[in-house]
């Protein structure tokens, strides 16, 4: 009988420590009950901290394992980074919150982690089995995160209908994956990929529709418009920390994983797609702009603010340049360390021991509480796009690109709701330091998410100073995946 | 009359498009759309299985048995979130589901 070679495993060491850490996490739990809810969020963050070293570490050359199922290249390395920083902020973010609400069991911090592992194979994925696995072992754990607080109303809410449309969207992806399969032959991207390259040849119509089948299931993912309708419903209803989740790291996931299938193994097809991602990104950005004007709810708002920055994520992406894949990972950086501030923030939000989440309620903060206030106008200056701070970079690089790619209808339209949208991040600091003062929050914010809002106001302000680096590091990633 | 590999895929797209209307038109009950879920991913299992076959590769046959776990993964986690939301809410009629809206 013949026996098959057993594969490399290091290249995915990261994955498969978080993996065995999860279970050792769910064992501590197990035996010592939810009582040790932090500790076993401080030893995930720990766990998440290492699975970080482990990713730098690892070899810096291209290489597959798994028969060609799972890649290890610059490209992966850099997302993976930004999914771990974005999972160890999160989990940081959560541990008070889920105290003080009554949601504290040891499960929250283990779901988190396996989602990441689901994320850390989609942007490894090499193959449409893996993208898919991948991709349901990061979904299924989300619905559960997302209705984490059972006994509430909103968060079951939030859960089934992330669910639905969760398992609705994945049903599409593989139905388009069946259909790529099929009239490729192959499921492994560099197979699928190797097809285009063969003297010029016309790609079959079963092999469009199915493309459009599969990124009609990695939109759904990344919230784009017209597959965006669950976000703002589970935004809202799901717990703070776990919409803080659900807006940073699975957004990079999904959208690098989408770079990803459209430039490795359908950089041939660039014309047929390139149209669909310019239509997705210019509804999303349009649709961010205007839906978020007249939201009360600040989580809800910040759902809208995801959907408009997805949709300018997307124009780098239509560009199908080095330059525009190097644009949309400069953004998804910014949009990550912009997203973890403002969100750290929105769980300061409490008065008398309650939650609150209106846009009311930020009302005079800035002379009840001026440091916050500070931090909350830098950050939202820059989800704006106003320079020099970072928001105003990320936006910047991804018109550029559409530029050099003539695009330049999509440039002035994004260009345009860029506008629209800053009008509903401005009457939040207008609210903060114009209106008259509200009940002041609670204090102190704990040391911790002093911390976070710090370190991510930094990053924020002073990008302007020290972009090259970063530069440097997300051109080595675009190069990695362009043949 | 031979059956070929183009009544697969009719009788895998006619599931698939039952399935995604089934999740939008149905007003009733939930229960149906992950009946509805289930049927879309059965009909991705006719496709790919018929593919390998006409192809006479095996990786078809092998997606289809991880599409088959997952899906059974899928249906577990469903069913729970919708018995917690159940002990919230009193009904899973589709129209009450609307607490959130906007």
């Amino acid at each position: 009988m013949p026996q098959a070679p057993v594969p490399d495993i290091l290249p995915a060491l990261p994955e498969i420590w978080l993996a065995v850490a999860a279970m050792l996490l769910l064992m501590v739990g197990a035996f010592r009950g939810n009582a040790s809810t932090r500790m076993v969020s401080w030893l995930a963050v720990v766990a998440v901290a290492i699975a970080f070293v482990l990713v730098l570490s690892g070899s810096k050359e291209t290489g597959t394992t798994f028969a060609g199922m799972f890649v290890v290249d610059s490209f992966s390395t850099f997302a993976k980074e930004l999914i771990l920083v974005g999972t160890a902020a999160t989990l940081v973010m959560s541990m008070d919150y889920i105290r003080r609400e009554g949601m504290e069991r040891f499960e929250f911090p283990v779901l988190i982690l396996l989602a990441t592992i689901g994320m850390m194979m989609m942007v490894s994925a090499n193959d449409l089995i893996s993208l898919y696995v991948g991709i349901e072992l990061q979904s299924l754990a989300l619905y559960v995160i997302a209705a984490f607080k059972r006994d509430t109303l909103k968060s079951t809410e939030a859960g089934l209908k992330y669910f639905v449309l969760g398992a609705l969207s994945s049903g599409m992806l593989l139905y388009g994956a069946s259909l790529i399969y099929g009239f490729t032959g192959s499921t492994n991207f560099e197979a699928i990929g190797a097809l285009y390259t063969q003297a010029g040849q016309e790609p079959s119509i079963g092999l469009i529709v199915g493309l459009v089948f599969l990124i009609s299931g990695l939109a759904f993912k990344v919230s784009a418009v017209p597959f965006h309708m669950w976000t703002p419903d589970v935004y809202e209803g799901a717990s703070t920390p776990a919409t803080a989740f659900f807006a940073i790291a699975p957004k990079v996931a999904a959208m690098t994983l989408l770079v990803r299938v459209l430039i490795a193994p359908f950089f041939g097809a660039v014309d047929d797609w390139q149209q669909i991602i310019t239509l997705i990104a210019i509804l999303s950005m349009g649709y961010g702009a205007f839906a978020a004007l007249r939201q009360a709810n600040i989580k809800r708002l910040m759902a809208y603010s995801s959907i408009g920055h997805m949709g300018f994520a997307l124009v780098g992406l239509a560009a199908g340049t080095e330059q525009g894949v190097q644009s949309v990972l400069i953004y998804l950086l910014i949009y990550l360390v912009m997203n973890i501030g403002a969100f750290a923030a929105i769980l300061t939000m409490r008065v008398k021991g309650q939650m609150v989440e209106g846009i009311d309620d930020l009302a005079g903060l800035g002379r009840n509480n001026p440091m916050l206030a500070l931090v909350l106008a830098i950050l939202f200056f820059s989800l704006a796009g106003i320079p020099p701070l970072a928001g105003f970079f990320g936006k910047f690089y991804v018109f550029l690109a559409a530029i050099d790619a003539q695009l330049y209808t999509l440039a002035v339209l994004g260009v345009l709701s860029s506008v629209v949208g800053a009008y509903y991040y401005l009457r939040i600091i207008k609210v903060m330091y114009f209106d008259e003062p509200a009940e002041s929050f609670e204090r102190p914010i704990g040391r911790e998410m002093t911390l976070i809002l710090g370190a991510s106001t930094l990053f924020t302000a002073f990008f302007v100073v020290f972009p090259g680096p970063f530069l440097a590091w997300t051109q080595q990633a675009a190069a990695a995946l362009l043949p | 009359m031979e059956i070929g590999i183009g009544h697969y895929l009719t009788v895998g797209a006619i599931l698939f498009t039952i399935g995604v209307f089934g999740i939008f038109l149905n007003r009733k009950n939930v229960i149906i759309i992950l009946m509805s879920i289930e049927l879309i991913l059965l009909a991705v299992n006719i496709n790919l299985v018929g593919f390998s076959a006409h192809l006479n590769d095996l990786v078809g046959q092998v997606f289809a048995m991880f599409v088959l776990t997952v899906a059974a993964a899928e249906a577990a986690i469903g069913l729970a979130i919708l018995v917690v939301y159940f002990r919230n809410r009193g009904t899973i009629e589709v129209e009450d589901i609307s607490v959130m809206k906007g």
